[in-house]
């Protein structure tokens, strides 16, 4: 199918001088000169751009220099159709209306000279089929770019603009990490082991997370992942696996030794200390039976463990799986330097200081053997802010990367102003 | 299985046939059927080196002991690949069934007891009898029979075959065509057929029909092949030879050859150091593995109790090399070699797409026939050229003629001076009712001397319409179509149309004129025909007059030497003029004529019967017996035809050349012509140094012009402490490279074909070629095809640079197929180069936009996605090293499983494709269309959306084993650390590259960034427009006539011996309606 362009002008931006579609070989009612070069191609070292492929990407920066109109011009001609058989219409005629103008009439602004093939574009009566290409953006890979251009004006910017946005933040970071003191808010302690590998390959997948969830078959019949810690004594070990087998079970209290000689405990919150999804979905004990031994019946107690999963706490909403101590073990540390979270100390009132300065104890019911593997236990007690725990790093990180940033903006500054009129094109013909 | 040394067979005759068990007309394209596709095709793709070390890695995850990954992870992308590859396979191959069974199934007619049946192609045999109607395309090799044309001719269209689209005319033996379409003669047809067993050669037949105790010599002209198209004819009968698989068509659709690119090379090279890079790696992570065990694990067995195999570190250390090997696979990039086609595919189809590459005028856009050479494109070093139909239109125009002595065809004003085209005004032929439009010719004094009656002037335009082998065509009164051979042919019987010497129509035994409105008869008696070696042709007619004359026409140099001495002052006057076109660049060609006598011709024509009829030697003999007759010739005159250039040549020419892109013209011209062209096409220019010609005959003058040369060019390249000299003198082993060498100059070279035959062999293909690639324009004239491809070859085998051949004839073939990049140039000459070639278009000046923009884009694009893609993999998987020295060497993953499965294939695939298929390179910054910004951001968007939902609750809880990390991604993104940190990350890593991308080009310029500061200088500071390059030289060169290399129609236009009952389609002969 050939489509033929109604000779309309264009509604939009009717050309001044209206290059007549036909080829040049064509005789033409118009004078030659009217699609002759306009001025400002002129300046441009090729009389055409399509006359040189690789420069049809030159050309498309070129569209800068040019007024605006043109500009719009331009790219109406681009994406003007596939045939151009039509003489052109009269020379700057009346706007037709509108929209319901069809887009073909920009083809009125299509120079003759775009294309290189020179010929009529129809074959003489219509009838062949063209097989010249589409003239979309797509296929011509014209489509609409931005491209990002890294000179000096953007550049340096850029540089600055992150130095001096980083900066302040970092410091904001920094300050708001070492202004977490010990004993004020809500205290978070946490038990710390070194030296422990629970990010092993072999540990981390000695687990059965459908028997976690509370699936009853997996419940009676572990995962093999958990080998060796699938079944002791004939019977399926509830909950299995190296990860569950190797619980922290040491028990950590806090006294303060206040003036009085005798000591006062501090109460720690079990509760709260895992998240929310893991204790309310991925975690949740086996259906059945009224009391939670009766629905872990059939299994037997991890090997290292001194009691069963459904004597870990007294509270029915935080035994069996949905204990957060073993919820907060069972997701494993990505270093084998680690802190899990341990218990909460709840801030009172807001008069008196969550821990007062003071002489404390701690009492640390030994169970968990780490001296065979050279580990080390901690204790530690920290507040936290709205970006966590005390940790200088992020702020540290940001004031650096925003002091480069600024650095480097300035010795590129420095550098494009020595070196920018030192270009090297000499040995560049165009 | 026994190799079939000859065909036998017998038409009519099944049982017969049958004994042989020919193949029967069934084709079959398809590679695959529904039962062995699957295998088949894992088959071949397996063999990949890529996907055959990922159905490793498959069965090694499936081990428990070492498997660090589950198998999903390698299983969904091998999957993937696999199907695309699959299904593309599938679909291509559904296309080459569906045609297979579209042409099997098409109807022919065929003779089966006595009368007409349609049955299927398929169901053709060997020694049937088929009816062919007019438009139909010929079913098998047939031989024919009879047709319903005079001297049962039957014309033909190959356009399928060789490209060529002029038609070509087939004549049965008259002892078949008596049978004409009477079928029960045909039915009791029983005619043996011995002939050559089958094979591939289009032009050759040679084969012995045996019919009524009689044998009947046949050859080529009375095959019928399958794949053309019966034309003008309105029935023809055949009788089956070849079929099927036998058929020249498919005898002819080998394998083409693999054309493989450096970066393929180099991908292949790529992925083999990163295997080896892979096992130093797992290596060193099982070393550190056992270490480890040895000192933690062992005693961290309380919590992580070795396995029962387990018995030593050493073992452990074992298993988990392979299971590094396993985690480490992304490095090796499974999706490379699909994302590589999807990415060459994508720009072929750009090519396809150029609207700048379209010719309107042939409506014929241009063509990637090979989607896997993109990228090679851009590297291109060396162009090979033909030049006839490449740089030139090949169309022939008339132009001046020097008649016994007179020039004619210039014009001039009052005051002597040469008048310019445009000025010129048109020779009015109006007195001609036959002349042909479009011919123009601009010189009044000719014509006046044809109204006046010149005898001389009577004779050169008689001669020029009598001597060729043109067919005419009247289809309406008065409007001539002449099909020529050759384009010069064309033009000058077009002249002599003109003139009025109207070559109207012909027999096998007249040639009708007529001359200056009168319509005269002249018996042909002979036609003594082109060919290659004798450079001329000949016919002997008999005038009305009853005269018998001899016409020739011919190259300069042969004619001089055949002419008759009283014709040598002539011929010095007329050797001026020749010399004179020569230097205008025109293709010049003799004609003389000789009157014979009764009794000569006839005894000569008893001895030239004779060799005809001859099976042995029958060329040789011909042309001695040719000799003969062709002496004492009279010097008639000469013509000169303009050869013109394509349009865009010298500027394209030019172009190349700044982009340091060596052209080399190989022609099969003579030399003047050749050179004549390259001055014109500014591949030489006046301003150049020298231009060297090497002519030697044997081997060591042709090394001492070639050493002449170079010491010119570079004197040190001839010393013995030049390092190439030194590299040489070691005489390494091959394959060798030869380093670039600078000549101090612009210097051309000149080799004729003769030469470089020996210059192609032993030491002296060194000295050939250091020479003229220190040349800045090569020209190699008198080339065979062969040599065509034996130069490539050279510069493939010692530079290790990209070739490029471009051609459009049959003869640019074996060099389109030798050179790294084929392009074909659809033209006049056919498209036999084209059907070869891995680009096709139709004007050479499109080569520019090949190789600067398709090209070099190609190229980039191709090297940015693979310098991306592997960093990508790399940044990817080697954070699992680095995390090993945290883990103890335990392969334990960063990642989950999810992500590492998707990362490759549906996270990262479509930004760098889309880098890869919309960057831009001519401006040094990055291209970002709206397509890339829709691939980035929304690849980002959906990794986030992909997470929500690997991580949801209701995924999770389905499958608790498989989707372990419930919830992560809400509470991982809930903390503002981890917000902080992306960001933060994000700048890092940007800061770097944006600061080198700055620097760069103050620095480190590459010389996109120099044209970029240049363009932007040409803006400040506007140039003058730039100095239009002179085309023309006008230095005296000498040029030739160059006839088309293929035989003429001669000896099937006199051999149709057969007279006909239907006398009244005599007249009509060669002007079918």
């Amino acid at each position: 199918m050939i489509r033929v362009r109604p000779p309309f002008p264009s509604p939009f931006y009717p050309p001044p001088l209206s290059p007549p579609l036909v080829p040049p070989s064509s005789p033409s009612s118009l004078s030659p000169s009217l699609w002759r070069l306009q001025p400002t191609y002129a300046s441009c070292p090729r009389p055409l751009a399509e006359e040189c492929p690789a420069s049809s990407a030159l050309q498309r920066r070129r569209l800068w220099r040019w007024p605006w109109w043109r500009r719009r011009r331009r790219r109406q001609r681009r994406s003007s159709g596939s045939c151009q058989g039509q003489p052109a219409g009269p020379l700057g005629g009346p706007p037709a209306s509108g929209g319901a103008v069809p887009r073909g009439s920009m083809a009125m602004n299509y120079n003759a000279k775009d294309e290189v093939d020179g010929g009529p574009p129809c074959a003489p009566g219509g009838t062949a089929k063209t097989r010249r290409p589409d003239n979309t953006a797509f296929k011509q890979q014209r489509l609409p770019a931005w491209q990002p251009i890294l000179t000096a004006g953007t550049v340096l910017p850029i540089f600055f603009i992150i130095g001096l946005i980083f900066i302040p933040i970092g410091i904001g970071i920094f300050v708001t990490s070492n202004n977490i003191r010990e004993i004020e808010g809500n205290v978070f302690m946490y038990y710390g082991l070194s030296n422990f590998y629970q990010n092993h390959r072999r540990y981390v997948k000695s687990r059965d997370d459908s028997q976690l969830n509370g699936d009853s078959s997996a419940l009676l019949n572990p995962s093999k992942e958990c080998e060796p810690y699938r079944r002791n004594e004939d019977k399926p070990i509830a909950p299995c696996g190296a990860i569950a087998n190797s619980m922290f079970n040491d028990t950590l209290e806090l006294f303060l030794i206040g003036n009085d000689s005798y000591p006062v405990p501090i109460a720690l919150k079990k509760k709260g200390i895992a998240w929310w999804t893991d204790k309310n979905v991925k975690f949740r004990n086996p259906p059945g039976g009224d009391s939670l031994e009766e629905r872990f019946k059939g299994t037997t107690k991890p090997v290292n463990w001194l009691k069963p999963v459904y004597m870990l706490d007294s509270d029915p909403d935080n035994n069996g799986f949905i204990n957060e101590d073993f919820i907060v073990w069972m997701r494993t540390a990505a270093l084998p330097t680690f802190r899990k979270l341990y218990r909460l100390i709840e801030r009172k009132s807001d008069l008196h200081p969550t821990l007062p300065a003071g002489r404390y104890s701690l009492n640390i019911t030994y169970n968990y053997p780490v001296h065979y593997f050279d580990g080390r236990k901690r204790m530690i007690l920290s507040t936290i802010s709205w970006m966590g725990g005390k940790n200088p790093f992020l702020g540290i990180a940001y004031i650096a990367v925003g002091s480069i940033s600024f650095l480097l903006g300035v010795v590129l500054l420095v550098i494009n102003h020595k070196y920018r009129n030192s270009s090297n094109t000499a040995d560049i013909t165009i | 299985m026994n190799i079939e040394h000859e065909r036998y067979l017998q038409a009519n005759n099944k049982e017969f046939n049958s004994i042989f068990v020919y193949p029967n007309n069934t084709i079959k394209t398809s590679k695959y059927s529904v039962f062995n596709f699957l295998p088949l095709n894992l088959f071949e793709q397996f063999q990949r080196l890529a996907n055959a070390y990922f159905l490793i890695l498959l069965f090694l995850q499936l081990i428990p002991q070492i498997s660090s990954l589950t198998w999903y992870t390698t299983m969904t992308p091998l999957m993937v690949v696999l199907s695309i590859t699959a299904v593309k396979d599938a679909i291509d191959d559904l296309k080459r069934h569906q045609s297979d069974d579209r042409v099997n199934n098409l109807p022919v007619l065929l003779l089966v007891n006595g009368k007409m049946k349609e049955d299927k192609w398929m169901n053709v045999q060997v020694g049937d009898i088929i009816k062919l109607e007019n438009n139909q395309p010929v079913t098998a090799d047939i031989l024919l029979l009879s047709s319903s044309e005079p001297y049962s001719l039957t014309y033909i269209e190959t356009a399928d075959l060789d490209g060529e689209t002029n038609l070509k005319v087939k004549q049965a033996i008259s002892v078949t065509s008596d049978m004409e379409d009477h079928l029960e003669l045909l039915s009791a047809f029983n005619g043996e057929v011995r002939c050559e067993a089958p094979n591939n050669k289009l032009d050759r037949f040679s084969g012995i029909l045996t019919y009524k105790g009689k044998n009947y010599f046949l050859d080529h002209d009375k095959l019928l092949l399958r794949g053309c198209i019966i034309r003008n004819t309105d029935w023809c009968y055949g009788l089956v030879i070849y079929t099927g698989p036998d058929t020249k068509l498919m005898q002819n659709s080998g394998k083409s050859t693999f054309k493989r690119t450096q970066i393929d090379h180099l991908m292949n090279v790529l992925v083999l150091w990163i295997f080896l890079g892979l096992g130093i790696i797992c290596f060193v992570l099982a070393v550190g593995h056992g270490i480890w065990q040895n000192k933690k694990g062992y005693h961290f067995q309380i919590f992580l109790p070795w396995e029962k195999y387990v018995s030593s570190s050493a073992v452990s250390a074992i298993l988990i090399f392979w299971s590094y090997f396993i985690i480490l696979n992304t490095m090796v990039p499974i999706s490379l070699y699909v994302s590589v086609e999807i990415i060459r595919l994508g720009n072929s189809l750009y090519i396809n797409w150029d609207r700048k590459m379209f010719y309107a005028p042939r409506n014929t856009p241009a063509q990637a026939r090979t989607t896997t050479l993109n990228e090679e494109l851009g590297q291109v070093k060396y162009v090979f050229s033909d030049k006839t139909g490449t740089l030139t239109q090949n169309i022939m125009i008339f132009n001046k003629c020097s008649i016994n002595g007179k020039l004619y065809g210039d014009t001039y004003d009052k005051d002597g001076q040469r008048v310019t085209v445009s000025e010129k005004e048109k020779v009015d032929f109006s007195y001609n009712k036959l002349a042909d439009p479009k011919f123009s010719f601009y010189d009044k004094t000719l014509v006046e001397a044809v109204k006046k009656g010149d005898h001389w002037v009577h004779l050169f335009f008689r001669s020029l319409s009598l001597c060729h082998t043109v067919m005419s065509e009247e289809k309406v009164e008065g409007m001539l179509v002449y099909q020529a051979q050759s384009p010069d042919e064309g033009a000058l019987v077009t002249a002599a149309r003109n003139f009025g010497f109207v070559f109207r129509s012909r027999t096998s035994e007249t040639v009708i004129l007529v001359e200056m409105g009168k319509t005269r008869v002249y018996q042909l008696l002979t036609i003594l025909d082109f060919n290659n070696v004798r450079k001329r042709m000949s016919v002997i007619v008999r005038t009305p007059e009853d005269r018998i004359m001899l016409f020739c026409k011919g190259a300069d140099t042969i004619i001089c030497e055949l002419l008759h001495p009283s014709c040598s002052s002539l011929c010095d006057v007329t050797m001026e003029h020749l010399d004179d076109y020569a230097s205008e660049g025109l293709r010049t060609l003799m004609v003389a004529y000789r009157e014979l006598d009764e009794a000569f011709f006839q005894d000569w024509s008893k001895r030239h019967n004779e060799a005809c009829l001859s099976l042995e030697n029958r060329e040789s003999r011909l042309s001695s017996i040719y000799e003969e007759v062709e002496k004492d010739l009279m010097l008639l005159g000469v013509t000169a035809i303009e050869d013109k250039l394509q349009d865009g040549v010298p500027e394209t020419i030019i172009i190349l050349n700044k982009a340091k892109i060596r052209l080399w013209v190989l022609t099969g011209d003579k030399q003047e012509t050749a050179v004549n062209i390259a001055y014109s096409c500014n591949l030489f220019e006046d301003e150049m140094d020298e231009v060297f010609i090497v002519e030697g005959r044997d081997d060591e003058t042709i090394r001492k012009e070639l050493r002449t040369a170079r010491n010119k060019m570079k004197p040190e390249s001839l010393l013995d402490s030049d390092p190439i000299n030194i590299y040489l003198t070691t005489k390494p082993k091959l394959p060798f490279e030869i380093p670039e060498e600078v000549a101090n100059g612009n210097y051309g070279l000149i080799i004729n074909g003769y030469s470089l035959a020996y210059a192609l062999e032993g030491n002296l293909e060194l000295e050939l070629l250091r020479t003229a690639c220190m040349c800045k324009g090569v020209i190699c004239c008198r080339m065979t095809p062969l040599q065509k491809a034996q130069v490539v070859e050279l510069m493939k085998r010692y530079k290790k640079v990209v070739t490029l051949a471009i051609g459009d004839g049959a003869n640019d073939v074996s060099m389109i197929k030798a050179a790294h990049i084929g392009v074909g140039i659809s033209g006049q000459e056919g498209v036999q180069a084209m059907l070869n070639s891995d680009f096709a278009f139709s004007q050479f000046q499109y080569l520019q936009r090949l190789l600067l923009v398709h090209g070099r884009w190609s190229y980039n694009r191709m090297c940015k996605f693979l310098s991306y893609f592997f960093y990508k993999n790399f940044t990817f998987t080697l954070v699992h090293f680095w995390y090993a020295f945290f883990n103890g060497f335990s392969a334990q993953t960063v990642y989950e499983t999810w992500f590492i499965t998707c990362y490759n294939l549906v996270y990262t695939s479509l930004p760098v494709l889309g880098m890869s298929l919309f960057d831009q390179i001519v401006l040094k910054t990055t291209y970002w269309t709206m397509i890339s910004h829709v691939i980035i951001w929304g690849s980002l968007g959906f990794y986030f959306c992909m997470s929500f939902l690997l991580y949801s609750d209701g995924l999770c809880l389905a499958f608790p084993d498989v989707f372990q990390f419930l919830g992560v991604v809400r509470n991982a993104l809930n903390q503002p650390q981890m917000l902080l940190s992306i960001i933060l990350s994000v700048v890092l890593c940007m800061l770097p590259v944006i600061g080198y991308q700055f620097l760069k080009p103050l620095f480190w310029p590459i010389s996109v960034d120099k044209v970029f500061d240049r363009i932007q200088e040409c803006r400040r500071l506007p140039r003058q427009s730039p100095v239009r390059t002179k085309l023309k030289h006008s230095s005296t060169r000498r040029s030739a006539y160059a006839f088309s290399h293929k035989h003429g129609f001669g000896a099937l236009i006199t051999s149709g011996q057969t007279m006909k009952s239907r006398m009244s389609k005599k007249n009509t002969l060669f002007s079918k309606r």
